[in-house]
């Protein structure tokens, strides 16, 4: 295909690839800030067991469909949602749909770490005790299997106890991954966790976000191109709403279909 | 909007173009210093050899640089990939002349055993071939690039039909005969060298249109023509 021949039109379909095995399924999602249209007809699969990296210029409305997943628009009084979000194919904007239970299936964490100002430990069983759960052995496993899964256990082993806002910021975004993982969703949402952090932390988080999809579906609204190429299987980009092209990373960072793509990778525009 | 990279990028293809032509003028040269028995023009060539040596070096470490500092994606990265084995293929296809020039040498000290006919065309397929590859290279020119890799069959017809007519002569037992037509058969296998050579240039230009990997898909090629 000639360069020219390559289709630039914001009209058509996006291209998406065949997912064997969606967890999240996204269809005709209209998203309205009040007069104001932020998300157009998307139509998308979340493969599970996979990264998938949400990239697109500022205002794209890759963060809005994010927050989609796990209905956090709800808390924003002028918005509007149409079209179905079906998450292990129940349909979370469905009537008498669980939200309280959704926020258990799927955890977020977001750009600026945000422990509670409480001990690490705490932090790490909060959810649990809200669910209930006070039993000391149990609270006491949750917390190293999810700091040994956030790589974070033997940072902060002989320090549960201290307050966790004495963590580095690196070490703070990895607890709120830990305590993300502490009730054991199955998607875990990130917006942006690393644009915080120095490139040895963010190294840090980019195995750990490695290491944890074997067990969890990673959605992640990432800037940065390279981190995108790094960690994801599978990459979606948006532009003004719109879902343009999505497609295995390999493919989209190689060889892109659209020619919007190509020219936001190569950091041509956005 | 002009990126850094795309000074880069631009910098590389020009020396690329720049070390594609004086790779041309030595394959021309190295013919010329066998059809005219011409000693010098074959010390032009070596010498050029080095040059094109070192030519070769700094596009690759330039390229590599392109890769480390820019970490160019998608088209941008298929350009460097494609530059850098265009690099490699255009070195060799030097080297080939190179070669032609020392064979040329050795026959210049011997009495002619016949007018050279299919040699010099074989040349003019190679030099064709050589700047059609790095036409379509910077064009973007799929169908050029396709063209190239078909001439490459011609001239493997050409290497065997010389092969074959030299046969002859080796079976005289006259050494200084059996010599001269070792040394042409030879030649021809340089030019056929050149020929492939090429015709990797060519299907780089196909990866980086289009982003697939021809290479050993000779018979789709054929298949696509019927």
């Amino acid at each position: 295909m000639a360069e020219a021949e390559l289709a630039v039109n914001t009209q058509l379909e996006a291209i998406v690839p065949d997912i064997q095995n969606p967890i999240v399924t996204v269809s005709n999602l209209n998203l309205y800030y009040g007069e104001t249209q932020a998300l157009f007809d998307i139509d998308m699969q979340i493969p599970e067991h996979r990264v998938t990296a949400l990239i697109g210029p500022s205002g794209c409305g890759k963060s809005t469909l994010l927050r989609c997943m796990n209905r956090l628009n709800d808390l924003i009084d002028s918005v509007r949602i149409e079209g179905v979000v079906e998450i292990d194919n129940d349909d979370i904007y469905g009537p008498g749909y669980d939200v309280i239970s959704l926020r258990r299936q799927v955890g977020m964490v977001f750009q600026k770490s945000n422990p509670f100002p409480k001990s690490i430990y705490e932090n790490l069983v909060y959810g649990l005790r809200i669910a209930g759960e006070n039993r000391r052995a149990m609270l006491d496993e949750v917390v190293e299997r999810s700091l040994q899964a956030a790589a974070l256990w033997d940072e902060v082993k002989d320090r549960l106890n201290d307050s966790a806002l004495g963590l580095s910021g690196g070490q703070q975004q990895r607890l709120c991954i830990a305590r993300a993982i502490a009730v054991e969703p199955s998607v875990i949402l990130m917006d942006e966790p690393c644009s915080a952090l120095d490139p040895i932390a963010t190294g840090r988080i980019e195995e750990t976000i490695e290491d944890l999809k074997k067990q969890y579906t990673i959605v992640i609204v990432t800037h940065n191109m390279q981190q995108a190429s790094r960690i994801s299987d599978y990459t979606a980009f948006f532009y003004l709403g719109r879902l343009i092209e999505m497609a295995e990373t390999s493919e989209m960072f190689t060889n892109p279909q659209l020619k919007q793509t190509e020219d936001y990778v190569t950091g041509r525009f956005g | 909007m002009e990126r850094t990279l795309d000074q880069h990028l631009d910098h590389l293809k020009g020396e690329l173009l720049k070390m594609g032509s004086a790779v041309e003028e030595s394959i021309e040269q190295a013919v010329q210093s066998l059809v005219e028995r011409d000693n010098h023009l074959a010390d032009v060539v070596e010498e050029g050899g080095h040059n094109i040596d070192d030519w070769e070096v700094a596009i690759e470490e330039e390229c590599l640089k392109v890769l480390a500092v820019q970490q160019p994606v998608a088209g941008d990265l298929r350009l460097v990939a494609s530059m850098i084995k265009i690099n490699y293929d255009l070195e060799r296809i030097n080297d080939q002349a190179v070669n032609i020039a020392q064979r040329a040498r050795l026959l210049n000290q011997m009495p002619q055993l016949k007018p050279l006919i299919d040699i010099p065309r074989m040349a003019v397929l190679a030099r064709g071939m050589v700047r059609d590859a790095l036409d379509a290279f910077v064009n973007r020119d799929v169908e050029l690039a396709n063209k190239v890799r078909k001439i490459d069959d011609t001239m493997d017809a050409l290497r065997d039909q010389i092969f074959r007519e030299l046969l002859t002569y080796l079976n005289t037992g006259m050494s200084s005969t059996v010599d001269q037509a070792i040394l042409l058969i030879l030649v021809s296998r340089h030019l056929e060298r050149i020929g492939d050579h090429s015709s990797n240039i060519a299907e780089n230009v196909v990866y980086l249109v289009q982003g697939r990997i021809v290479r050993h898909q000779k018979e789709e090629l054929r298949a696509g023509e019927e």
